[in-house]
């Protein structure tokens, strides 16, 4: 499946705007994600372990935290994006 | 000057001149006259003169809508014309407010504008948006974010968001009375110094302009009642991919603002609530730093430094110290590559990521390494003034 990295993230994922990972869930999915570019995981993180609060993961176009957090389930033909607040206007 | 008092729609009368100026929209069904009447009825209050201001206020001008108003507290700078298209080059050094309620004038003559010259806070938002219908967020930072969105949960006004980073945007409103509010999506800002501010991380100039106009139909169709406004919806624009994608966003019966108990009943200290959260260490403040004029003395010596350059390969063609590069994203990885037994002088544009960059290399054991007190501007102010600022 695909995840989608924003701008803001690039930088610790190589450039790269999207990461193929095999995964069952959105947790295996997320850990596929910084093992393979670990840089990203104090970002997506806690120290404890935990998805961060200011980081969104939508499922397609649903909020994770709507369906079973990072037990929902996924398929192949599914994206995950990460969505990080911005705040530029100026 | 008239005032903000709320009119009914079908109180207000178009003169003929206004007829005139505003057929295109008076012609279609959508609009008509009682649109156009709404239109002239409605009070938008902007949040900002800036990159997404300025689309905005145009646009929300030369449609007809009646009331205006734009917070703002800064000044036109050189750097600000790549994309905050309402102000021109000789309008560089007025207040941004002052060129703004020329341009807008000059489009529409009708336009009732009240220009507020302050920071937006905790202290007069409240105030402020009561005295509006619809409140347009173009602000910078997420302090003032947090608090565009509680005063508007307060005061029950729709948010008509908009932010940019780079090449992309995102687009919703928030805090209308079913929808969801910025802090159902957000609940908690990312620690400071995470996530990297347009002045930092750069803006395509146009992206402003997409993202604005995008809000300035949001506002239009919030008063008209027509189509399907943004409520619930979280638009993300990738400019560089052309890409328009959606998120379905939900109100959060436990959202701390507008959920079913909320612990938000006023208006709260937000660079607090944005600072103290931070999980990251804060850069130490008592550095080692050297001054520019020291450099230049010590390198005309000859004396041994060595200088470290921690911007991106972009910037080092812009303008450099010959110094060697590493990014600083990169630093942990090449750390290897430079010689703790020497001095060195590690600089970036300002200061601030370098500043970084030395306590990072102070954690991992390095003595002898200074921060270049505000960075390769400081050179180009002082030391050299051909050099180009950026």
């Amino acid at each position: 499946m695909k995840i989608l990295i924003p701008t803001p993230l690039r930088q610790y994922s190589d450039k790269q705007p999207a990461v193929e990972v095999k995964a069952a869930t959105v947790g295996e999915a997320l850990s596929g994600l910084v093992m393979r570019h670990p840089d990203l995981r104090r970002h997506l993180y806690t120290e404890e372990g935990k998805l961060r609060a200011f980081v969104n993961v939508y499922l397609n176009d649903e909020d994770v935290r709507y369906l079973q957090k990072e037990a929902t389930q996924v398929r192949d033909s599914d994206t995950i994006s990460i969505v990080p607040s911005i705040a530029g206007g100026r | 000057m008239s005032t903000t008092t709320q009119v009914k729609p079908e109180a207000v009368t178009l003169t003929n001149d206004e007829i005139l100026r505003y057929s295109r929209h008076l012609i279609m069904p959508e609009v008509g006259m009682e649109g156009q009447q709404k239109l002239k009825a409605a009070r938008v209050l902007c949040i900002g003169a800036g990159g997404l201001g300025s689309p905005l206020a145009l646009y929300l001008a030369a449609a007809g809508v009646g009331t205006l108003g734009i917070v703002d507290f800064d000044v036109v700078d050189y750097t600000n014309l790549q994309r905050q298209i309402i102000h021109t080059t000789a309008d560089v050094g007025r207040k941004k407010l002052d060129s703004a309620a020329e341009k807008l004038k000059a489009i529409n003559p009708f336009l009732n504008l009240r220009t507020f010259e302050t920071r937006l806070s905790s202290d007069n938002a409240l105030d402020l948006f009561r005295a509006f219908d619809i409140i347009a967020d173009g602000t910078d930072n997420f302090p003032t974010r947090y608090l565009v969105n509680d005063a508007c949960v307060l005061t029950g006004k729709p948010n008509v968001y908009g932010s940019i980073f780079r090449f992309e945007g995102q687009a919703s409103v928030f805090a209308t009375e079913q929808g969801p509010c910025y802090r159902c999506l957000y609940p908690e800002p990312p620690p400071p110094g995470l996530v990297p501010s347009c002045a930092e991380g750069g803006v395509l100039g146009i992206l402003p302009g997409l993202v604005g106009v995008i809000q300035a139909t949001e506002v239009i169709k919030l008063i008209l009642g027509k189509g399907e406004p943004l409520i619930g919806r979280l638009l993300l624009i990738d400019a560089l991919g052309m890409k328009f994608r959606e998120l379905k966003l939900r109100k959060n019966p436990d959202c701390p603002a507008c959920g079913k108990h909320p612990t938000v009943t006023k208006l709260i200290d937000y660079n607090e609530f944005c600072g103290i959260r931070g999980e990251e260490k804060p850069v130490e403040t008592k550095l080692p730093e050297m001054q520019v004029e020291e450099l230049k003395r010590r390198l005309d010596a000859g004396d041994d430094l060595f200088v470290l350059d921690v911007r991106e390969p972009h910037e080092y063609q812009i303008c450099n110290l010959n110094g060697y590069l590493i990014p600083l994203g990169d630093l942990p990885k090449r750390v290897h590559e430079l010689d703790s037994g020497r001095e060195i002088v590690a600089h970036c544009r300002s200061g601030v990521r370098s500043g970084k960059a030395v306590d990072f290399l102070r954690q991992a054991g390095f003595k002898k390494v200074h921060n270049l007190a505000g960075g390769i501007l400081a050179w180009a102010d002082k030391i050299d003034p051909k050099m180009p600022k950026y």
